[in-house]
């Protein structure tokens, strides 16, 4: 029995169809859906969203946060950004690394909520250059 | 009456009205199509995230110490307003209901004895705003319009609201906005987006389903679901905003082009009169020239 998923940006619909499973990194660990599966939100870090069919992987999307609604038959991905990962340009995406890195050096040290931001949109960067690498 | 080289220059003119009124018409449509594909394109995420705020409110009703932004500050004296306005004129009444709509908001708030702060999106809600309530205006935003409305116009806009409403400068926010209901009509319509009214998604929570897990946990969850979903909602008012704005150009520039049409046929046939009066004028003199020879 197929599970139906759902990658939804803010601008559009990425992603609808069945798939048997789907992987996706939650902000505590990866996390895969899979029929059955008890109903459940998380959170999401930036990664790769992969979609299983059978045992194989078909399909790889590069998330950049977001959230995720599961429930038996169908798991939707909330994603603030999504594209396919062979569509990632891992020159942007580094150029946007250097440039959040500098406000990292630059940013107030004690203004932990800046920095927290910060750290989080480093970390969804770098998962996408390793992603755009690996893809 | 007018001579016959006056009546000549005013059909050429009209005429090149009508011809600049019917190519923006024709711009319009074209936008409008990509407008409404935008906002179409747009709803799924906004309906889900509905779904899932819906979900999570419901499983927390009831509790203390919600957010600010689902529950409100607890009191109702400070109102926000944002008018979604267009940055173009020439687009029929979609910018003056807006603006009306707005005045009257203001009108009813004040006379209930609350205190109204502005938050104008797009020049000409701005321009009108300013001249008769400059005082009450926070903060302006002008250029979202444009061909295409990215995202993070939106979020830019909600991060500026959350921070207004973290620093204690209002309690309830509401959007005027043009709904797109079709073409020819664009609804002002006043939402809003704080406290966020939850009342018909949580009345339907499916009693069959098996409860949720969260993670990391509710709280969490909806901190972080909240300003996404103030971004979000504003991100749909502009769209529809920005469909409603071609929409109501294009009804205009077609009335522009009808009127100017008719204009020409009223013109042309004085134009016809006065030559044809000119020409029996001209025969009768000579006519009772030759007569008195």
């Amino acid at each position: 029995m197929p599970i139906k998923v759902e990658i939804i940006s803010p601008e559009k619909v990425l992603v609808s169809r069945d798939v048997d499973m789907v992987v996706m990194p939650g902000e505590e660990g990866d996390i895969a859906a899979m029929p059955e599966h008890a109903p459940m939100m998380l959170l999401l870090r930036g990664g790769t969203v992969t979609l299983y069919e059978g045992e194989t992987p078909t399909d790889h999307y590069f998330v950049g946060g977001g959230f995720a609604d599961m429930t038996q038959t169908r798991c939707t991905i909330l994603a603030d950004q999504a594209v396919p990962v062979t569509e990632i340009s891992i020159d942007a995406a580094t150029a946007r690394l250097e440039a959040l890195t500098e406000a990292w050096e630059s940013a107030d040290k004690s203004d932990v909520s800046r920095l927290e931001g910060l750290m989080s949109k480093i970390q969804s960067v770098r998962a996408e250059i390793d992603a755009g690498a690996g893809g | 009456m007018a001579s016959l080289k006056e009546l000549r220059a005013r059909i050429g003119s009209v005429k090149s009205t009508k011809k600049i009124t019917s190519a923006m018409k024709m711009v319009a449509a074209a936008k409008l199509r990509r407008a409404q594909l935008h906002a179409e394109a747009a709803r799924p995420y906004a309906a889900a995230m509905r779904r899932m705020l819906g979900e999570l409110a419901g499983s927390m009703a009831g509790q203390d110490g919600l957010p600010q932004l689902l529950a409100g500050t607890g009191n109702d004296r400070v109102h926000l307003l944002i008018p979604i306005t267009s940055d173009r004129g020439l687009a029929g009444g979609f910018n003056s209901n807006i603006n009306r709509t707005t005045r009257l908001t203001i009108r009813r708030l004040q006379s209930e004895g609350k205190t109204v702060k502005l938050l104008p999106i797009g020049r000409k809600g701005y321009d009108y705003l300013s001249r008769e309530y400059a005082d009450l205006i926070v903060d302006h935003v002008i250029g979202v319009g444009g061909k295409e409305i990215p995202f993070s116009a939106a979020s830019d806009l909600g991060a500026k609201v959350t921070a207004l409403l973290e620093a204690g400068q209002f309690d309830v926010c509401t959007v005027i906005y043009n709904q797109f209901r079709n073409v020819m009509s664009q609804v002002p319509t006043p939402l809003q987006l704080i406290p966020l009214g939850l009342d018909e998604a949580e009345a339907k929570p499916d009693p069959d389903a098996a409860q949720y897990e969260f993670e990391p946990d509710e709280q969490v969850l909806l901190e972080r679901l909240l300003p996404r979903n103030l971004q979000v909602q504003m991100y749909a008012a502009l769209l529809e905003s920005a469909a409603g704005e071609q929409g109501a150009r294009m009804t205009a520039m077609d009335n522009a082009t009808r009127n100017a049409g008719k204009a020409i046929d009223r013109l042309t046939q004085t134009y016809n009169r006065t030559r044809q009066a000119n020409i029996t004028n001209d025969l009768i003199e000579i006519i009772s020239g030759a007569q008195a020879v």
